[in-house]
């Protein structure tokens, strides 16, 4: 009876442990966003609310002061739209981009006394079509919310919404193929252990290494998914205002932002974890780095799996920081553009992808 | 089996919402709810594969091409219910239910205990397996027709431009 209550135990540290860290990596990239555009443009940016003086990079502005706002505004319904369904929808918006890290792994195993603990929050057999799942369920976020709204911007906002991420949905499953093909399996701990191989004893089997193509047209897809410049055409304020979320005001728009922050958090994951190793550091195995040359260093356990949490943490902090530089570097696509980016081009290269990764994997099967 | 009356239950519920609600969009969500909990029963039936197959096909992307036409078409709310089809819909619907209540009677005895499920249960493996050996004539005839399907569509939509 005790084993099972630890084990519920330790099954709700994990899940609060994900989900807190996820929320404050999305609200931290409010931040980021925000004094990395001004970087990146030259400018100063936030820095106009401080606590007796204090901006603190202007951390105050976006942690303390943007939230505050927010969640005193007033909460408007459009007076001839869909009360429920117009607070239904950020809801929507935000459950699936926060129920996906479950499947993802931040970590090995945690040996506690004899206990072991996989760092994962749930280990599906079906991991990686789990989050295509959830991916999918997205959409609907936009579409009620832009349908709700009884807004004619809004409404063009959830149609180019539902067809982009259909359409970028399907190159994204397409490409994630051939590593599923190279790595044999559909779960996402069993992708990150097998990139702890090496090639030709020195070269980590990363997916990057193996599958390059894929790592290009998956991250491309990711951006897409994220509906952020250069992909915001559901949002494109040029031509509709904001498209999905025009009516939406006060804590309803902060639950959209959120989601969205949330979402690039799930796609710098995913990426991490399909292309870089996940938790993986190069050499690192779980007794202590073992180098090519033959050097070994014995480290504690504790300390490889502190090593192993810290890389995978570090590698997802990056890879949000090349989203966020993506949005502020390039312009908004033609949505003739983005139609013809994903149907024509990351769909067929997906397909060449998986034929010449099957070819390969038998070629390489056949001769030993 | 308290957990499958509650989601039995909604799932009813759910239909039902489908049928009897007059906006065309609610009707859609509601159909999507009743999916997403239909894929939650074959979760709970150890079907993992199954169920994430039917979110990720059903609730994920047929009904998202459902709210897309929808929302395309804008249709108002539907009005003027009791014409001829109401009447057949209910004389068909009533002699179904007529049919389900005498096949429920008369199996009275709950089915043979369901076989025990090995470890590989419904896992993509198992799924496999059945799908590229036993069922893979069945398997391949069905992607054939989908294919013909995706043809005729383009076709006729070649023929409207």
């Amino acid at each position: 009876m005790t084993a099972m209550m630890i084990d519920i135990g330790i099954m709700a540290a994990k899940a609060l442990l994900v989900l807190s860290m996820v929320l404050n990596l999305a609200g931290l990239l409010g931040w980021v966003e925000r004094k990395g555009s001004a970087l990146i443009q030259d400018r100063i940016g936030a820095n106009r609310a401080s606590i007796l003086g204090f901006a603190g990079l202007g951390l105050v502005n976006t942690l303390i002061a943007d939230p505050i706002k927010f969640l005193t505004k007033e909460d408007f319904i459009p007076p001839r739209g869909d009360r429920l369904l117009h607070t239904l929808a950020p809801c929507v918006a935000l459950f699936p981009a926060l129920v996906t890290f479950a499947v993802i792994p931040f970590g090995d195993v945690l040996m506690l006394g004899d206990r072991e603990i996989n760092l994962q929050v749930a280990n599906l057999n079906v991991g990686i079509l789990y989050i295509f799942s959830m991916a999918s369920l997205s959409v609907y976020g936009i579409v009620i919310g832009a349908w709700a709204s009884n807004n004619k911007f809004s409404l063009l906002g959830g149609v180019r919404g539902s067809a982009q991420m259909i359409s970028y949905e399907i190159a994204m499953g397409l490409s994630v193929m051939g590593v599923l093909m190279v790595y044999g399996t559909l779960e996402l701990q069993a992708i990150a252990r097998a990139q702890g191989d090496l090639l030709w004893g020195w070269l980590p089997a990363w997916g990057i290494f193996l599958q390059p193509v894929a790592f290009l047209l998956f991250f491309t897809a990711a951006v897409a998914e994220t509906k952020r410049i250069p992909f915001d055409l559901p949002e494109g304020e040029s031509e509709i205002v904001a498209g999905y979320h025009v009516e939406y005001s006060g804590a309803k728009f902060l639950m959209f932002f959120t989601g969205e922050f949330a979402e690039i958090v799930t796609a710098a994951a995913l990426v991490t974890t399909l292309f870089f190793g996940g938790w993986q550091l190069p050499y690192l195995l779980r007794d202590g780095f073992h180098f090519p040359w033959g050097t070994t260093l014995w480290l504690p356990h504790l300390l490889v799996v502190l090593l192993q949490v810290g890389a995978f943490t570090l590698k997802v902090v990056f890879f949000c920081w090349l989203q966020i530089l993506v949005r502020w570097s390039l312009p908004r696509f033609r949505y003739d553009q983005v139609m013809r980016l994903g149907w024509k081009m990351l769909l067929p290269l997906a397909f060449v992808n998986v034929m010449v990764t099957a070819v390969w994997i038998v070629a390489s099967q056949n001769s030993p | 089996m308290i957990l499958f009356f509650i989601l039995a239950g909604l799932s009813i519920a759910f239909s039902l919402l489908v049928v009897f609600q007059r906006n065309v969009v609610h009707s859609a969500l509601a159909l999507v709810a009743t999916l997403f909990l239909i894929a939650v029963l074959f979760l709970t039936l150890e079907a993992t594969m199954v169920g994430i197959l039917q979110i990720l096909v059903y609730a994920g992307a047929i009904m998202v091409l459902f709210l897309f036409v929808i929302m395309l078409l804008h249709p108002g709310a539907l009005e003027g219910r009791r014409t001829l089809w109401w009447t057949v819909g209910s004389v068909g619907g009533l002699l179904l239910l007529f049919e389900f209540v005498r096949l429920l009677v008369g199996s009275a005895t709950p089915a043979a205990a369901p076989a025990p499920s090995s470890a590989s249960f419904g896992s993509p493996e198992a799924l496999a397996q059945s799908l590229f050996n036993d069922f893979v004539l069945p398997f391949e005839i069905a992607s054939v027709l989908l294919l013909v399907a995706i043809i005729g569509a383009v076709v006729l939509a070649k023929r409207e431009m």
